[in-house]
């Protein structure tokens, strides 16, 4: 693992760039663990003071430290990020492996559930759930819920590849070596999607980091809880580009574009270096893949029935 | 002496991959010399790994990367004047293609566009190299696929309401319709049935008679060389160990790889234990020193696992790269008709 | 006698196309054949894409069902093997060979993971030891032991040797019958009959019985007890094999025969097109006609 952490740094530009600016981020928020101030209170210094050598990002109309305050900020919405996209991610794998794989009637109640997912519409559903749980509404919950909503397409995704691999040779030997299904699914099927995984992982990180930010900005969360968008909530509440405190809108969109752009590059090198193709050259099947596609392109000759091939109607031999 | 119409020196043809730290080199075509002559079909036989694919890359100038040339010269002696395609500007070898230079492909329906008429396929390739008015290029086309037995209605037919023989033809007259010198087959019979297979080998054995222009036709299977070449190339790891007329060498091989291949092969009617060849295909980003084949050999001695033995000739136009090449016995008689052998 | 397999009046029918175009395709039409457990033999189906040799093995297999007919694998037909254990216990007595040793193995798993599960969850081995021998076991029926094959990947073997390795993983729960798919098409033409000797002398040694599906006449010659040659879903002759390819009777098998490449040919001249006449008149009966026995034991669709 260690490895292949150093090779990537060494021979990937993207992912050492990715890595550096994740690892700010994560160091950053890391320093909230060490804050001398509690986020929640307010006045405790002198208010919206400009970025200077005793407060590195200035202090806001609230009487906060706003370095502070962005640690606590950029935790609390990493923490969410990461956690409807490692939810939304196990639903989305299972729905789609399991439609993939096992077909049938399982794979047309799974994908109907899929569709009406994707037409629900998703902000006035989350709204209402705010009004209905108010206060109750935890960083949990509200991750839960939007992992609820973050699933359906990457699911159809994952599908298309798991019913590709089931006409595979490689699972029809899997099943007659009496492999179970779960066995198939998530050992001999994953590799092949985790590479969509990855880099839509990262997409459902944007999406729901976005929705929350939202969400806050309008005020319907809980606000006490400091995160990139509450602090855009307060900054707003008091005018804080009329007063002139720029500073306290430009670390929250500072701290979140830099959080996207180190993740982004970050899923990219990572994608490339997981794909099962880039895989199997650095393995050594490469002299092999090249050596067995023809002049111009591979395939094209008519699908030859196999044993392994769901092959329907075998092609008629014309005169 | 014939006149060449492709002749190749010392040609290197190398994959060089780089992939996060893991640099791998294959040798897929390496110091390969030989020369194809006018009005013949020159056979290049090999297994997985030998390099034959590589090496109709380089001759159809398909090269991009990872695979580089690395050593070598090839040229071609085309009517109209000698050209090193990888010398010559790019426009000039464009021009070649399709009026020079053509190919036959393993799958037709690489080459036949599946949602356009046959005749739509036959203008996009053949129309601009041909350089004639429209009314003259559809009858040279009709009377071409004529000569062929195919009826001009394919023309305006889709390619998948032919049958995959009917294709595969098709495909041998897009190919030839510009009366090519030079044609590359790349097994194009390999997908097809038995019956139809022998049809469109004798198809293009036929058109090939037609115009005199050389074929290079590759492929794994030796029962197919030995019905169409005239001269067979065998490539083993990346280089030609054994080259010669074709009933010399199924008769009298001068490579043990050779002499295997041949006695590997079963046929109706005989019974005799078959010999396989033990070992795998070397890896050609780490292949073996000396002789590639040594570790296979059963004639392997000290010498074969340092020093590569050269392509030198045995015979009259037989070639083989042996150190024991004197040694070497077909290990299976030929058939009920003796074959004579030349020289 | 004791049947192994007993296939009685199977016929399989594809429908395809939409439903403005739909037609049928018969893949398989009134098939019956039989294999015996008093004496393994190798059994070859031999026909060109389209002949439904595949979709005949298929069914033995349970991957497809009879659309009539009757397919009984000691004496128990496919649809009742409805739990997973009766399948398993199904997979224990007939394994497949598939076509692609490439193809035949996840690119991304090592080889030996195939043989771990054949030999915990079909021969039931307890303990990984226990496993490990099952499988150095069955990989020395092959030629082959576990030293060579542990913790490859499938790219790092020959096709011989993972054709090779997929038929000793076939060979774990010791299996009555092989049903081997063109297995020898993807392999290399000097590693191909070490692969077609070794399903013979698994017959010979080890009593394994082994559908052979091809489509070349040679190394159905060189290894089958008795064979059918089927032509677009009927079976035209079936009956000894080597009677059968020494002097095929019915015109498509003689049609198929004479356009058989050999290097005997080389420099002959010998490229014309096989006559097809007699085969398309042939071909027009098939519907009428019926399969004759001959003296030497052999059916003719005439």
């Amino acid at each position: 693992m260690l490895a292949v952490v150093r090779d990537l740094i060494r021979y990937n530009k993207e992912f050492t760039i990715g890595a550096v600016l994740v690892a700010i981020i994560v160091g950053f928020s890391c320093l909230s663990f060490f804050s001398p101030v509690d986020p929640t209170l307010v006045y405790l210094v002198p208010p919206e003071r400009p970025p200077s050598t005793e407060y590195w990002f200035g202090t806001n109309s609230r009487g906060q430290d706003l370095f502070w305050q962005a640690t606590f900020a950029i935790r609390n919405t990493l923490a969410f990020g990461l956690l409807v996209a490692v939810l939304s991610r196990i639903i989305s794998v299972t729905v789609g492996l399991v439609a993939g794989y096992i077909g049938g009637w399982v794979d047309r109640v799974l994908m109907s559930i899929n569709d009406v997912v994707v037409a629900l519409p998703i902000f006035p559903i989350l709204v209402l759930v705010y009004f209905v749980l108010r206060a109750d509404l935890t960083t949990l919950k509200l991750a839960i819920v939007m992992a609820c909503f973050g699933w359906p397409f990457d699911a159809r995704l994952i599908r298309s590849i798991a019913v590709g691999l089931r006409h595979r040779e490689f699972t029809h030997h899997a099943v007659f070596a009496g492999m179970s299904a779960r066995k198939i699914m998530f050992e001999e099927h994953l590799p092949y999607v985790m590479p969509i995984v990855l880099s839509t992982a990262m997409a459902n990180m944007i999406w729901s980091i976005g929705l929350s930010v939202t969400l806050a900005v309008l005020g319907f969360t809980d606000l006490n809880i400091p995160s990139i968008g509450t602090m855009l909530y307060w900054a707003n509440n008091h005018s804080a580009m009329v007063v002139g405190t720029w500073w306290w809108i430009a670390v929250p969109v500072v701290l979140v574009v830099v959080t996207f752009v180190g993740l982004y590059l970050l899923a990219v090198s990572l994608n490339e270096y997981i794909d099962p193709r880039s895989r199997l050259r650095r393995m050594g099947g490469a002299a092999l893949v090249s050596a067995t596609s023809t002049l111009v392109a591979e395939g094209g000759a008519a699908p030859v029935p196999t044993l392994g091939a769901d092959v329907r109607g075998e092609p008629e031999g014309r005169p | 002496m014939t006149e060449n119409v492709l002749t190749v020196t010392s040609l290197k043809a190398y994959y060089r991959m780089s992939y996060f730290g893991v640099d791998r080199e294959v040798r897929a075509v390496d110091d390969v010399t030989l020369s194809v002559r006018k009005n013949e079909v020159y056979g290049i036989a090999g297994e997985s790994s030998s390099g034959k694919t590589t090496l109709i890359k380089t001759f159809a100038s398909a090269i991009r990367p990872p695979l580089k040339i690395v050593g070598g010269s090839m040229t071609y002696h085309f009517e109209n004047g000698d050209i090193d395609p990888y010398a010559a500007p790019q426009a000039k070898v464009d021009a070649l293609r399709w009026s020079h230079l053509s190919y036959i492909m393993q799958g037709s329906m690489s080459l036949l566009n599946p949602v356009r008429r046959v005749r739509r396929t036959f203008e996009d390739f053949a129309f601009r190299p041909m350089g004639l008015p429209r009314s003259e290029f559809w009858g040279r086309v009709e009377s071409h696929l004529q000569r062929l037995d195919l009826s001009p209605n394919v023309l305006s037919a889709y390619p998948h309401q032919l049958s995959g023989g009917m294709r595969q033809r098709v495909t041998i007259a897009l190919a030839t319709v510009c009366q090519p010198e030079f044609v590359i087959a790349d097994e194009p019979t390999t997908a097809l049935d038995v019956v139809v297979q022998k049809d469109v080998l004798a198809m293009i054995r036929d058109v090939q008679r037609q115009m005199g222009s050389s074929v290079v036709f590759v492929t794994h299977d030796m029962s197919v060389h030995a019905n169409i070449a005239d001269r067979i190339g065998i490539m083993y790891a990346g280089r030609l160990v054994e080259e010669g007329p074709t009933r010399t060498l199924l008769a009298a091989p001068r490579h043990p790889y050779t002499a295997h291949l041949v006695a590997s092969l079963p046929r109706i009617g005989d019974t005799t234990p078959k010999v396989a060849l033990e070992g795998r295909p070397p890896n050609l980003a780490e292949p073996p020193t000396g002789c590639r084949f040594h570790p296979r050999c059963p004639l392997a001695i000290e010498k074969c696992t340092t020093d590569v033995p050269p392509l030198e000739p045995v015979g009259l136009d037989h070639r083989s790269a042996c150190w024991r090449s004197a040694e070497v016995r077909p290990l299976t008689r030929i058939g009920h008709q003796e074959l004579e052998v030349a020289g | 006698m004791t049947a192994l397999l007993e296939v009685s009046h199977v016929s399989k029918h594809f429908v395809t196309g939409g439903r403005l175009s739909r037609s049928h395709i018969d893949a398989v039409v009134d098939a019956n054949l039989s294999l015996s457990s008093d004496a393994s033999e190798i059994f070859t189906i031999i026909g060109e894409s389209g002949s439904g040799k595949t979709t005949l093995a298929r069914m033995i297999l349970g991957l497809e069902h009879p659309t009539s007919g009757d397919i009984r694998f000691e004496g128990k037909r496919n649809a009742e093997r409805r739990t997973r254990a009766a399948r398993r216990d199904f997979y224990r007595r007939v394994q497949p060979i598939f076509q692609n040793p490439f193809e035949t193995f996840n690119p991304l798993k090592r080889v030996d993971r195939y043989l771990h599960a054949s030999a915990r969850t079909l021969f039931g081995a307890r303990t990984a030891s226990e496993a490990e021998s099952v499988i150095d076991g069955a990989l020395h029926k092959v030629g082959l032991s576990l030293r060579e094959v542990a913790g490859r990947y499938a790219h790092e073997l020959s096709g011989g040797q993972l054709q090779r390795v997929a038929i000793a993983r076939a060979l774990i729960p010791n299996p009555s019958l092989l049903i081997a798919d063109e297995p020898v098409s993807m392999v290399d033409a000097s590693l191909r009959m070490s692969i077609v000797t070794l399903l013979r002398d698994l017959r010979d040694e080890f009593g394994v019985s082994v559908i052979y599906i091809t489509h070349d006449l040679a190394t159905a010659y060189y290894i089958s007890d008795r064979l059918v040659i089927m032509q677009k879903g009927y079976v035209v002759e079936m009956g000894p094999a080597r009677p059968i390819l020494d002097a095929p009777e019915h015109p498509y098998s003689r049609l198929l025969k004479d356009s058989v490449l050999s290097i005997t040919d080389a420099g002959t001249d010998g490229l014309v097109s096989a006559d097809r006449s007699e085969s398309a008149a042939a071909w027009e009966r098939v519907g009428t006609a019926t399969l004759q026995e001959r003296e030497d034991g052999r059916f003719v669709r005439l």
